[in-house]
Protein backbone atom coordinates (compact mmCIF):
# COMPACT_ATOMS: atom_id res chain seq x y z
CA UNK A 1 0.00 0.00 0.00
CA UNK A 2 1.49 3.31 -0.87
CA UNK A 3 1.42 6.34 1.70
CA UNK A 4 1.31 9.07 -0.30
CA UNK A 5 -1.22 10.94 -0.13
CA UNK A 6 -3.85 10.60 -2.59
CA UNK A 7 -3.46 13.95 -4.64
CA UNK A 8 -0.79 16.42 -3.93
CA UNK A 9 -0.97 19.93 -5.61
CA UNK A 10 1.73 22.62 -5.12
CA UNK A 11 1.90 25.63 -6.19
CA UNK A 12 -0.07 25.05 -9.06
CA UNK A 13 -0.60 27.78 -12.16
CA UNK A 14 -3.00 28.03 -15.44
CA UNK A 15 -2.29 30.61 -17.58
CA UNK A 16 -4.33 30.94 -20.70
CA UNK A 17 -4.23 32.81 -23.86
CA UNK A 18 -4.94 36.16 -21.60
CA UNK A 19 -5.99 35.16 -18.60
CA UNK A 20 -4.89 33.27 -15.48
CA UNK A 21 -7.57 30.47 -14.40
CA UNK A 22 -5.28 29.47 -11.13
CA UNK A 23 -3.18 31.09 -9.06
CA UNK A 24 -0.34 29.33 -7.26
CA UNK A 25 -2.89 26.94 -5.50
CA UNK A 26 -1.62 24.16 -3.29
CA UNK A 27 -3.68 21.77 -1.28
CA UNK A 28 -3.53 17.92 -0.42
CA UNK A 29 -6.08 15.37 -0.14
CA UNK A 30 -5.71 12.12 2.04
CA UNK A 31 -6.89 8.41 0.55
CA UNK A 32 -10.59 7.80 1.46
CA UNK A 33 -11.70 11.66 1.77
CA UNK A 34 -14.31 12.92 0.08
CA UNK A 35 -13.26 16.43 -0.93
CA UNK A 36 -15.56 19.49 -2.43
CA UNK A 37 -14.50 22.29 -4.13
CA UNK A 38 -16.97 25.05 -4.22
CA UNK A 39 -17.11 27.99 -6.01
CA UNK A 40 -18.80 30.25 -8.48
CA UNK A 41 -18.46 29.72 -12.25
CA UNK A 42 -14.95 30.79 -13.23
CA UNK A 43 -13.49 29.79 -10.39
CA UNK A 44 -10.97 27.48 -11.13
CA UNK A 45 -12.28 24.23 -10.50
CA UNK A 46 -13.02 22.72 -13.46
CA UNK A 47 -9.52 23.71 -14.64
CA UNK A 48 -8.24 22.29 -11.49
CA UNK A 49 -9.51 18.98 -12.16
CA UNK A 50 -8.59 19.51 -16.08
CA UNK A 51 -4.93 19.32 -15.00
CA UNK A 52 -5.39 16.43 -12.21
CA UNK A 53 -6.69 14.18 -14.72
CA UNK A 54 -3.88 14.44 -17.06
CA UNK A 55 -5.98 16.61 -19.73
CA UNK A 56 -4.43 19.82 -19.84
CA UNK A 57 -0.84 20.68 -18.79
CA UNK A 58 -0.36 23.58 -16.04
CA UNK A 59 1.81 26.30 -16.94
CA UNK A 60 4.00 25.71 -13.33
CA UNK A 61 3.60 23.95 -10.10
CA UNK A 62 3.04 20.40 -9.58
CA UNK A 63 0.59 17.88 -9.09
CA UNK A 64 1.00 14.42 -7.64
CA UNK A 65 -1.94 11.86 -7.90
CA UNK A 66 -0.91 8.69 -5.71
CA UNK A 67 3.09 10.14 -5.82
CA UNK A 68 2.90 10.15 -9.40
CA UNK A 69 3.18 13.25 -11.52
CA UNK A 70 0.02 14.06 -13.55
CA UNK A 71 1.87 15.31 -16.37
CA UNK A 72 5.04 12.89 -17.31
CA UNK A 73 3.35 10.12 -15.75
CA UNK A 74 0.25 11.14 -16.93
CA UNK A 75 -1.10 7.31 -18.26
CA UNK A 76 -0.29 5.67 -14.78
CA UNK A 77 -2.29 8.46 -13.14
CA UNK A 78 -5.31 8.32 -15.67
CA UNK A 79 -5.23 4.14 -14.66
CA UNK A 80 -5.85 4.93 -11.06
CA UNK A 81 -8.71 8.00 -12.05
CA UNK A 82 -11.93 7.96 -12.93
CA UNK A 83 -13.01 11.30 -14.31
CA UNK A 84 -16.37 12.58 -15.16
CA UNK A 85 -16.11 16.22 -16.88
CA UNK A 86 -18.69 18.88 -16.75
CA UNK A 87 -21.63 18.66 -18.40
CA UNK A 88 -21.07 14.40 -19.08
CA UNK A 89 -20.54 13.92 -22.12
CA UNK A 90 -21.47 10.40 -23.42
CA UNK A 91 -21.74 8.46 -27.06
CA UNK A 92 -25.39 9.51 -27.18
CA UNK A 93 -26.07 6.68 -30.09
CA UNK A 94 -24.49 3.71 -27.67
CA UNK A 95 -26.51 1.03 -25.72
CA UNK A 96 -25.47 1.74 -22.09
CA UNK A 97 -24.19 -1.75 -21.45
CA UNK A 98 -22.49 -1.52 -25.03
CA UNK A 99 -20.48 1.76 -23.55
CA UNK A 100 -19.72 0.67 -20.28
CA UNK A 101 -17.92 -2.32 -21.76
CA UNK A 102 -16.27 -0.33 -24.22
CA UNK A 103 -15.33 2.31 -21.67
CA UNK A 104 -13.90 -0.74 -19.56
CA UNK A 105 -11.73 -2.06 -22.67
CA UNK A 106 -10.69 1.47 -23.32
CA UNK A 107 -9.10 1.28 -19.86
CA UNK A 108 -7.56 -1.81 -20.17
CA UNK A 109 -9.92 -4.44 -18.54
CA UNK A 110 -9.98 -7.68 -19.92
CA UNK A 111 -12.94 -8.92 -21.72
CA UNK A 112 -14.39 -11.48 -18.46
CA UNK A 113 -12.97 -8.89 -16.36
CA UNK A 114 -14.68 -6.00 -17.89
CA UNK A 115 -17.90 -8.12 -18.44
CA UNK A 116 -18.08 -8.49 -14.45
CA UNK A 117 -16.85 -4.67 -14.01
CA UNK A 118 -20.17 -3.59 -15.99
CA UNK A 119 -22.20 -5.88 -14.16
CA UNK A 120 -21.48 -4.77 -10.84
CA UNK A 121 -21.19 -0.71 -11.42
CA UNK A 122 -24.62 -1.04 -13.31
CA UNK A 123 -26.24 -2.47 -10.16
CA UNK A 124 -24.27 -0.04 -8.02
CA UNK A 125 -26.33 2.47 -10.22
CA UNK A 126 -28.97 1.15 -10.75
CA UNK A 127 -29.00 1.33 -14.23
CA UNK A 128 -29.43 -2.89 -14.64
CA UNK A 129 -33.18 -2.11 -15.96
CA UNK A 130 -32.24 0.11 -18.82
CA UNK A 131 -28.56 -1.36 -20.13
CA UNK A 132 -30.24 -1.76 -23.32
CA UNK A 133 -31.62 1.13 -23.85
CA UNK A 134 -29.58 4.09 -26.07
CA UNK A 135 -28.03 6.77 -23.95
CA UNK A 136 -29.49 10.02 -25.98
CA UNK A 137 -33.14 8.48 -25.28
CA UNK A 138 -32.58 8.62 -21.27
CA UNK A 139 -33.30 11.26 -18.97
CA UNK A 140 -31.09 13.11 -17.73
CA UNK A 141 -30.82 11.49 -14.32
CA UNK A 142 -30.14 8.21 -16.04
CA UNK A 143 -27.20 9.67 -18.15
CA UNK A 144 -25.15 11.21 -15.17
CA UNK A 145 -25.71 7.94 -13.27
CA UNK A 146 -24.19 6.26 -16.54
CA UNK A 147 -21.31 8.87 -16.55
CA UNK A 148 -20.65 7.53 -12.72
CA UNK A 149 -20.96 4.27 -13.51
CA UNK A 150 -18.34 5.12 -16.00
CA UNK A 151 -16.17 6.84 -13.68
CA UNK A 152 -16.45 4.07 -11.67
CA UNK A 153 -15.83 0.99 -13.87
CA UNK A 154 -12.33 0.25 -13.53
CA UNK A 155 -12.27 0.58 -9.51
CA UNK A 156 -10.15 3.98 -9.82
CA UNK A 157 -8.24 4.69 -6.82
CA UNK A 158 -9.39 8.56 -7.20
CA UNK A 159 -12.66 9.81 -8.40
CA UNK A 160 -12.85 12.90 -10.05
CA UNK A 161 -16.37 14.42 -10.31
CA UNK A 162 -17.47 18.03 -12.14
CA UNK A 163 -20.38 19.41 -11.32
CA UNK A 164 -21.98 15.30 -10.85
CA UNK A 165 -25.83 16.78 -9.85
CA UNK A 166 -25.86 19.96 -11.87
CA UNK A 167 -29.51 20.00 -13.71
CA UNK A 168 -30.51 17.01 -11.77
CA UNK A 169 -34.11 17.46 -10.15
CA UNK A 170 -34.23 16.31 -5.88
CA UNK A 171 -34.68 13.13 -6.31
CA UNK A 172 -31.99 12.35 -8.63
CA UNK A 173 -30.01 14.59 -7.13
CA UNK A 174 -30.74 12.74 -3.25
CA UNK A 175 -29.70 9.32 -5.36
CA UNK A 176 -26.29 10.68 -6.56
CA UNK A 177 -25.55 12.03 -3.30
CA UNK A 178 -25.78 8.65 -1.75
CA UNK A 179 -24.02 6.83 -4.65
CA UNK A 180 -21.39 9.20 -3.87
CA UNK A 181 -21.57 8.68 -0.01
CA UNK A 182 -21.31 4.90 -0.34
CA UNK A 183 -18.00 5.45 -2.06
CA UNK A 184 -16.45 6.98 0.44
CA UNK A 185 -13.72 5.14 2.53
CA UNK A 186 -12.75 2.74 -0.37
CA UNK A 187 -12.43 5.78 -2.69
CA UNK A 188 -10.99 8.81 -2.70
CA UNK A 189 -13.30 11.42 -4.13
CA UNK A 190 -13.00 15.13 -5.15
CA UNK A 191 -16.61 16.39 -6.12
CA UNK A 192 -16.83 20.02 -7.89
CA UNK A 193 -20.66 21.48 -7.05
CA UNK A 194 -21.46 25.47 -6.56
CA UNK A 195 -24.27 24.24 -4.27
CA UNK A 196 -23.32 24.23 -0.95
CA UNK A 197 -26.03 22.18 0.92
CA UNK A 198 -24.87 19.18 -1.38
CA UNK A 199 -21.21 20.04 -0.43
CA UNK A 200 -22.04 20.35 3.37
CA UNK A 201 -24.02 17.11 3.23
CA UNK A 202 -21.23 14.51 1.52
CA UNK A 203 -17.57 15.70 1.93
CA UNK A 204 -15.78 15.72 5.35
CA UNK A 205 -13.89 18.64 3.59
CA UNK A 206 -14.46 21.31 1.25
CA UNK A 207 -12.01 24.13 -0.47
CA UNK A 208 -13.64 27.01 -1.36
CA UNK A 209 -12.20 28.61 -4.64
CA UNK A 210 -12.45 32.38 -6.27
CA UNK A 211 -10.43 33.66 -8.91
CA UNK A 212 -8.35 31.05 -9.38
CA UNK A 213 -7.69 30.77 -5.40
CA UNK A 214 -8.62 28.89 -3.06
CA UNK A 215 -10.01 30.62 0.21
CA UNK A 216 -10.66 28.13 2.50
CA UNK A 217 -10.11 24.23 3.05
CA UNK A 218 -11.56 22.77 6.12
CA UNK A 219 -14.60 20.75 6.91
CA UNK A 220 -18.05 22.03 7.03
CA UNK A 221 -18.40 22.07 10.50
CA UNK A 222 -15.06 24.26 10.97
CA UNK A 223 -15.93 26.38 8.50
CA UNK A 224 -18.95 27.25 9.97
CA UNK A 225 -17.28 27.93 13.40
CA UNK A 226 -15.22 30.07 12.04
CA UNK A 227 -17.73 32.62 11.10
CA UNK A 228 -20.35 31.40 14.05
CA UNK A 229 -18.06 34.28 15.49
CA UNK A 230 -19.37 37.01 13.44
CA UNK A 231 -22.60 36.00 14.14
CA UNK A 232 -24.99 38.32 15.00
CA UNK A 233 -27.29 38.30 18.50
CA UNK A 234 -31.05 38.73 17.95
CA UNK A 235 -32.84 39.91 21.23
CA UNK A 236 -36.48 41.15 21.74
CA UNK A 237 -36.84 43.49 24.07
CA UNK A 238 -39.72 45.11 25.78
CA UNK A 239 -38.24 49.08 26.15
CA UNK A 240 -38.39 52.12 24.46
CA UNK A 241 -36.41 52.11 21.26
CA UNK A 242 -34.38 55.77 21.89
CA UNK A 243 -33.46 53.76 25.57
CA UNK A 244 -32.30 50.58 23.81
CA UNK A 245 -30.24 52.28 21.22
CA UNK A 246 -28.56 54.65 23.77
CA UNK A 247 -27.70 51.83 25.78
CA UNK A 248 -26.02 49.87 22.92
CA UNK A 249 -24.07 52.53 21.99
CA UNK A 250 -22.73 52.73 25.36
CA UNK A 251 -21.96 49.25 25.60
CA UNK A 252 -18.06 49.14 24.16
CA UNK A 253 -18.70 45.50 22.39
CA UNK A 254 -20.97 45.95 20.26
CA UNK A 255 -20.15 47.23 16.69
CA UNK A 256 -23.51 47.44 15.17
CA UNK A 257 -26.97 47.65 16.14
CA UNK A 258 -30.56 48.00 14.25
CA UNK A 259 -33.44 47.61 16.14
CA UNK A 260 -37.31 47.65 14.59
CA UNK A 261 -40.52 47.24 16.34
CA UNK A 262 -42.32 44.10 16.62
CA UNK A 263 -45.82 43.57 17.90
CA UNK A 264 -46.70 43.79 21.52
CA UNK A 265 -44.59 46.67 22.49
CA UNK A 266 -41.55 44.57 21.99
CA UNK A 267 -38.82 45.84 19.50
CA UNK A 268 -36.17 43.68 17.69
CA UNK A 269 -32.89 44.31 18.03
CA UNK A 270 -30.15 42.84 16.21
CA UNK A 271 -26.88 43.30 17.42
CA UNK A 272 -22.85 42.80 15.52
CA UNK A 273 -20.14 41.85 18.50
CA UNK A 274 -16.95 43.31 18.01
CA UNK A 275 -13.75 40.91 17.62
CA UNK A 276 -16.85 37.65 17.87
CA UNK A 277 -17.63 38.47 20.99
CA UNK A 278 -20.75 36.74 22.71
CA UNK A 279 -23.10 39.91 23.65
CA UNK A 280 -25.43 37.26 25.10
CA UNK A 281 -24.95 37.63 28.88
CA UNK A 282 -24.61 40.96 28.54
CA UNK A 283 -27.64 41.56 26.84
CA UNK A 284 -29.17 39.50 29.80
CA UNK A 285 -27.73 41.56 32.63
CA UNK A 286 -28.72 44.71 31.04
CA UNK A 287 -32.55 43.72 30.84
CA UNK A 288 -32.23 42.57 34.21
CA UNK A 289 -30.78 45.75 35.44
CA UNK A 290 -33.57 47.74 33.88
CA UNK A 291 -36.39 45.37 34.75
CA UNK A 292 -37.61 44.83 30.58
CA UNK A 293 -39.28 42.02 29.98
CA UNK A 294 -37.03 40.03 27.27
CA UNK A 295 -38.44 37.31 25.45
CA UNK A 296 -36.29 35.68 23.00
CA UNK A 297 -32.08 35.87 23.09
CA UNK A 298 -30.30 33.59 20.29
CA UNK A 299 -27.46 34.04 18.42
CA UNK A 300 -27.90 33.36 14.70
CA UNK A 301 -25.85 30.54 13.06
CA UNK A 302 -24.94 31.42 10.12
CA UNK A 303 -25.39 29.41 7.51
CA UNK A 304 -22.76 28.02 4.99
CA UNK A 305 -24.40 30.02 2.52
CA UNK A 306 -22.92 33.07 4.68
CA UNK A 307 -20.02 31.31 5.41
CA UNK A 308 -19.47 31.50 1.37
CA UNK A 309 -20.50 34.87 0.74
CA UNK A 310 -18.44 36.49 3.53
CA UNK A 311 -15.29 34.13 2.42
CA UNK A 312 -15.82 35.42 -1.32
CA UNK A 313 -17.44 38.96 -0.89
CA UNK A 314 -14.02 41.24 0.23
CA UNK A 315 -12.10 39.62 -2.45
CA UNK A 316 -14.77 40.79 -4.81
CA UNK A 317 -15.23 44.51 -3.41
CA UNK A 318 -10.82 44.62 -3.86
CA UNK A 319 -10.69 43.85 -7.56
CA UNK A 320 -13.78 46.00 -8.12
CA UNK B 1 -3.44 -3.44 -28.71
CA UNK B 2 -6.61 -3.69 -27.36
CA UNK B 3 -7.26 -0.27 -27.47
CA UNK B 4 -6.50 0.05 -30.68
CA UNK B 5 -8.92 -2.41 -31.34
CA UNK B 6 -11.83 -1.41 -29.19
CA UNK B 7 -11.52 2.07 -30.77
CA UNK B 8 -11.08 0.86 -34.25
CA UNK B 9 -14.35 -1.03 -33.77
CA UNK B 10 -16.33 1.89 -32.08
CA UNK B 11 -15.07 4.52 -34.74
CA UNK B 12 -16.40 2.29 -37.64
CA UNK B 13 -19.70 1.27 -35.96
CA UNK B 14 -20.51 4.90 -35.58
CA UNK B 15 -20.68 5.17 -39.58
CA UNK B 16 -23.31 1.91 -39.78
CA UNK B 17 -25.23 2.88 -36.29
CA UNK B 18 -26.18 6.16 -37.90
CA UNK B 19 -27.73 7.13 -41.10
CA UNK B 20 -23.97 9.11 -42.61
CA UNK B 21 -22.19 5.97 -43.28
CA UNK B 22 -25.06 4.57 -45.30
CA UNK B 23 -26.07 8.14 -47.33
CA UNK B 24 -22.07 8.77 -47.91
CA UNK B 25 -21.96 4.62 -49.72
CA UNK B 26 -25.10 5.38 -51.74
CA UNK B 27 -23.59 8.81 -52.90
CA UNK B 28 -20.52 7.24 -53.82
CA UNK B 29 -22.29 4.05 -55.53
CA UNK B 30 -24.86 6.81 -57.20
CA UNK B 31 -21.87 8.67 -58.51
CA UNK B 32 -19.85 5.38 -59.80
CA UNK B 33 -22.79 3.91 -61.60
CA UNK B 34 -23.88 7.11 -62.98
CA UNK B 35 -20.10 7.40 -63.93
CA UNK B 36 -19.95 3.94 -65.53
CA UNK B 37 -23.28 4.93 -67.72
CA UNK B 38 -21.91 7.77 -69.50
CA UNK B 39 -18.50 5.83 -69.79
CA UNK B 40 -20.20 3.41 -71.60
CA UNK B 41 -22.16 5.59 -73.43
CA UNK B 42 -19.13 7.90 -74.96
CA UNK B 43 -17.43 4.59 -75.89
CA UNK B 44 -20.42 3.36 -78.02
CA UNK B 45 -20.03 0.43 -80.01
CA UNK B 46 -16.28 -0.13 -80.48
CA UNK B 47 -14.73 -1.97 -77.79
CA UNK B 48 -11.51 -0.51 -76.58
CA UNK B 49 -8.21 -1.58 -76.05
CA UNK B 50 -8.19 -0.20 -73.20
CA UNK B 51 -9.62 -1.82 -69.65
CA UNK B 52 -12.81 -0.22 -68.10
CA UNK B 53 -10.92 0.39 -64.75
CA UNK B 54 -8.05 2.75 -66.66
CA UNK B 55 -11.07 4.75 -68.63
CA UNK B 56 -12.57 5.20 -64.95
CA UNK B 57 -9.25 6.46 -63.47
CA UNK B 58 -8.55 8.91 -66.80
CA UNK B 59 -12.42 10.44 -66.20
CA UNK B 60 -12.78 13.47 -63.74
CA UNK B 61 -15.79 11.13 -61.85
CA UNK B 62 -13.29 8.79 -59.59
CA UNK B 63 -11.27 12.17 -58.78
CA UNK B 64 -14.78 13.97 -57.80
CA UNK B 65 -15.69 10.78 -55.61
CA UNK B 66 -12.47 11.16 -53.93
CA UNK B 67 -12.56 14.25 -53.79
CA UNK B 68 -15.82 14.68 -51.84
CA UNK B 69 -16.06 11.35 -49.99
CA UNK B 70 -13.05 11.64 -47.59
CA UNK B 71 -13.51 14.62 -46.14
CA UNK B 72 -17.28 13.95 -45.16
CA UNK B 73 -15.71 10.25 -44.01
CA UNK B 74 -12.75 12.38 -42.03
CA UNK B 75 -14.70 15.21 -40.37
CA UNK B 76 -16.25 13.97 -37.57
CA UNK B 77 -13.46 12.02 -36.20
CA UNK B 78 -11.89 14.29 -33.91
CA UNK B 79 -14.27 17.63 -34.40
CA UNK B 80 -17.32 16.30 -33.14
CA UNK B 81 -15.67 14.31 -30.00
CA UNK B 82 -14.47 17.90 -29.19
CA UNK B 83 -17.55 19.33 -29.85
CA UNK B 84 -19.70 17.12 -27.75
CA UNK B 85 -17.08 16.85 -24.84
CA UNK B 86 -16.74 13.08 -25.26
CA UNK B 87 -12.74 13.92 -26.67
CA UNK B 88 -11.87 15.01 -22.96
CA UNK B 89 -13.54 11.70 -21.53
CA UNK B 90 -11.56 10.19 -24.08
CA UNK B 91 -8.00 11.50 -23.42
CA UNK B 92 -8.24 10.89 -19.80
CA UNK B 93 -8.27 6.90 -19.93
CA UNK B 94 -5.02 5.56 -20.67
CA UNK B 95 -4.84 5.87 -24.21
CA UNK B 96 -1.98 7.18 -25.88
CA UNK B 97 -2.23 9.77 -28.19
CA UNK B 98 -0.64 7.25 -31.06
CA UNK B 99 -3.53 4.59 -30.38
CA UNK B 100 -6.17 7.33 -30.65
CA UNK B 101 -5.04 8.83 -34.41
CA UNK B 102 -4.11 5.16 -35.23
CA UNK B 103 -7.66 3.73 -34.45
CA UNK B 104 -9.48 6.86 -36.23
CA UNK B 105 -7.55 6.56 -38.95
CA UNK B 106 -7.97 2.90 -39.57
CA UNK B 107 -11.58 2.99 -38.99
CA UNK B 108 -11.80 5.77 -41.58
CA UNK B 109 -9.50 3.42 -43.63
CA UNK B 110 -11.94 0.57 -43.73
CA UNK B 111 -15.44 2.38 -44.15
CA UNK B 112 -13.87 4.00 -47.14
CA UNK B 113 -12.82 0.82 -48.59
CA UNK B 114 -16.06 -0.61 -47.80
CA UNK B 115 -17.55 2.45 -49.55
CA UNK B 116 -15.70 1.66 -52.73
CA UNK B 117 -17.02 -2.55 -52.79
CA UNK B 118 -20.17 -1.95 -54.70
CA UNK B 119 -17.80 -0.87 -57.77
CA UNK B 120 -17.38 -4.42 -58.44
CA UNK B 121 -20.72 -4.86 -59.23
CA UNK B 122 -20.08 -2.01 -62.20
CA UNK B 123 -17.16 -3.66 -63.47
CA UNK B 124 -19.16 -7.32 -63.57
CA UNK B 125 -22.16 -5.22 -65.60
CA UNK B 126 -19.51 -4.02 -68.00
CA UNK B 127 -17.49 -7.41 -68.27
CA UNK B 128 -20.77 -8.83 -68.47
CA UNK B 129 -22.62 -7.07 -71.20
CA UNK B 130 -19.61 -4.74 -72.87
CA UNK B 131 -17.21 -7.89 -74.22
CA UNK B 132 -14.56 -6.67 -71.95
CA UNK B 133 -13.44 -9.91 -70.38
CA UNK B 134 -10.41 -8.18 -69.06
CA UNK B 135 -13.07 -6.08 -66.73
CA UNK B 136 -13.17 -8.16 -63.47
CA UNK B 137 -9.71 -9.98 -63.96
CA UNK B 138 -7.58 -10.49 -60.48
CA UNK B 139 -4.86 -8.50 -61.18
CA UNK B 140 -6.86 -5.69 -62.90
CA UNK B 141 -9.01 -5.22 -59.78
CA UNK B 142 -6.49 -6.01 -57.33
CA UNK B 143 -4.06 -3.25 -59.05
CA UNK B 144 -6.84 -0.65 -59.07
CA UNK B 145 -7.79 -1.35 -55.26
CA UNK B 146 -4.81 -1.13 -54.03
CA UNK B 147 -4.63 2.29 -55.83
CA UNK B 148 -7.69 3.17 -54.64
CA UNK B 149 -6.78 2.08 -51.12
CA UNK B 150 -3.29 3.92 -51.06
CA UNK B 151 -4.72 7.20 -52.55
CA UNK B 152 -7.29 7.42 -50.67
CA UNK B 153 -4.96 6.78 -47.39
CA UNK B 154 -3.49 9.78 -48.70
CA UNK B 155 -6.59 12.09 -48.74
CA UNK B 156 -8.05 10.24 -45.62
CA UNK B 157 -5.06 11.54 -43.53
CA UNK B 158 -5.12 15.02 -44.80
CA UNK B 159 -8.62 14.84 -43.34
CA UNK B 160 -7.85 13.51 -40.05
CA UNK B 161 -5.40 16.32 -39.85
CA UNK B 162 -8.10 19.13 -40.87
CA UNK B 163 -10.23 17.06 -38.34
CA UNK B 164 -7.66 17.26 -35.23
CA UNK B 165 -7.32 21.08 -36.15
CA UNK B 166 -10.93 22.18 -35.08
CA UNK B 167 -14.24 21.21 -33.14
CA UNK B 168 -15.92 22.48 -36.18
CA UNK B 169 -16.86 19.19 -38.58
CA UNK B 170 -17.69 22.26 -41.10
CA UNK B 171 -14.45 24.19 -40.68
CA UNK B 172 -13.20 20.17 -40.68
CA UNK B 173 -14.56 19.13 -44.49
CA UNK B 174 -13.68 22.79 -45.81
CA UNK B 175 -10.03 22.53 -44.97
CA UNK B 176 -9.80 18.59 -46.02
CA UNK B 177 -11.63 19.57 -49.50
CA UNK B 178 -9.11 22.56 -50.05
CA UNK B 179 -5.68 20.64 -48.77
CA UNK B 180 -7.06 17.67 -50.96
CA UNK B 181 -8.17 19.97 -54.19
CA UNK B 182 -5.07 22.02 -53.81
CA UNK B 183 -3.17 18.34 -54.16
CA UNK B 184 -4.90 17.38 -56.45
CA UNK B 185 -4.20 20.61 -59.06
CA UNK B 186 -0.51 20.03 -57.90
CA UNK B 187 -0.69 16.98 -59.72
CA UNK B 188 -1.65 18.75 -63.02
CA UNK B 189 1.78 20.45 -62.83
CA UNK B 190 3.92 17.62 -64.05
CA UNK B 191 1.94 17.42 -66.63
CA UNK B 192 1.96 20.83 -68.12
CA UNK B 193 5.42 21.73 -67.45
CA UNK B 194 7.84 20.66 -69.88
CA UNK B 195 9.90 17.39 -68.90
CA UNK B 196 13.23 17.98 -67.94
CA UNK B 197 15.79 16.16 -66.10
CA UNK B 198 16.91 18.41 -63.24
CA UNK B 199 15.89 17.91 -59.42
CA UNK B 200 12.64 20.22 -59.60
CA UNK B 201 11.02 18.40 -62.75
CA UNK B 202 11.66 15.16 -61.27
CA UNK B 203 10.32 15.97 -57.71
CA UNK B 204 7.01 17.30 -59.68
CA UNK B 205 6.78 14.11 -61.39
CA UNK B 206 6.29 12.40 -58.08
CA UNK B 207 3.37 14.13 -57.60
CA UNK B 208 1.79 12.66 -60.74
CA UNK B 209 -1.03 10.96 -59.28
CA UNK B 210 -2.98 10.91 -62.59
CA UNK B 211 0.06 8.70 -63.95
CA UNK B 212 0.48 6.66 -60.85
CA UNK B 213 -3.37 5.78 -60.80
CA UNK B 214 -3.01 5.10 -64.16
CA UNK B 215 -0.20 2.62 -63.82
CA UNK B 216 -2.34 0.91 -60.67
CA UNK B 217 -5.59 0.28 -62.90
CA UNK B 218 -3.55 -1.54 -65.79
CA UNK B 219 -2.74 -3.73 -63.03
CA UNK B 220 1.07 -2.59 -62.61
CA UNK B 221 2.23 -1.81 -59.03
CA UNK B 222 5.26 0.70 -58.94
CA UNK B 223 6.74 0.71 -55.68
CA UNK B 224 8.14 4.29 -56.06
CA UNK B 225 4.15 4.79 -55.99
CA UNK B 226 3.35 2.77 -53.44
CA UNK B 227 6.12 3.99 -50.77
CA UNK B 228 5.18 7.97 -52.24
CA UNK B 229 1.65 7.39 -50.77
CA UNK B 230 2.42 5.61 -47.99
CA UNK B 231 5.27 7.93 -47.16
CA UNK B 232 2.98 10.91 -47.70
CA UNK B 233 0.43 9.34 -45.24
CA UNK B 234 2.46 8.77 -42.47
CA UNK B 235 3.61 12.21 -42.75
CA UNK B 236 -0.05 13.73 -42.58
CA UNK B 237 -0.51 11.57 -39.70
CA UNK B 238 2.26 12.02 -37.58
CA UNK B 239 1.38 16.00 -38.45
CA UNK B 240 -2.22 14.83 -36.99
CA UNK B 241 -0.40 13.49 -34.20
CA UNK B 242 1.36 16.59 -33.17
CA UNK B 243 -1.87 18.20 -33.28
CA UNK B 244 -3.62 16.53 -31.11
CA UNK B 245 -0.54 16.40 -28.53
CA UNK B 246 -0.53 19.94 -29.11
CA UNK B 247 -2.98 20.25 -26.46
CA UNK B 248 -0.06 19.32 -23.77
CA UNK B 249 2.15 22.16 -25.25
CA UNK B 250 -0.89 24.83 -24.55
Amino acid sequence: MNHDPMIEVVKLTKRYAGHTALTDISFTVGRGEIVGLLGDNGAGKSTTMRILSGFLPATSGTARIAGRDVFYDSREVRRRIGFMPENNPLHNEMRVREYLKFRARLKGLSWTRSRARVDTVLAQCSLTEVSQRIIGQLSKGYKQRVGLADALVHEPELIILDEPTIGLDPHQIRSVRQLIKSLAGSHTVLISTHILSEAEMMCNRMMIMLGGRILASDTPDNLQKLMASRGQVIAEIAAPAGELAACFTEMGDVAQFDVSETEGGFHRCALTARDGFDLRPQIFLLTCERGWALRELTRSRNSLEDVYMQITKPKEEEEA
Amino acid sequence: MQVFFTLTRRELATYFVSLTGYVIIAAATLLVGTSFVVLLRNMGNESSPMPITEIFYLTPFFWIILLLATPVITMRLFALEKYSGTYETLMTTPVSDVQVVSAKFTAAWLFYLVMWLPMLACLYVVQYYARQSGALEAGTVGGMYLGIALVGALFLSLGCLASALTSSQMVAAMVSLTLGVGLFTFAFLPERMETGTHWQAQLLAAFALFRQLHDFARGVVDTRAVIFFASLTLFFLFLTLRAVESRRWK
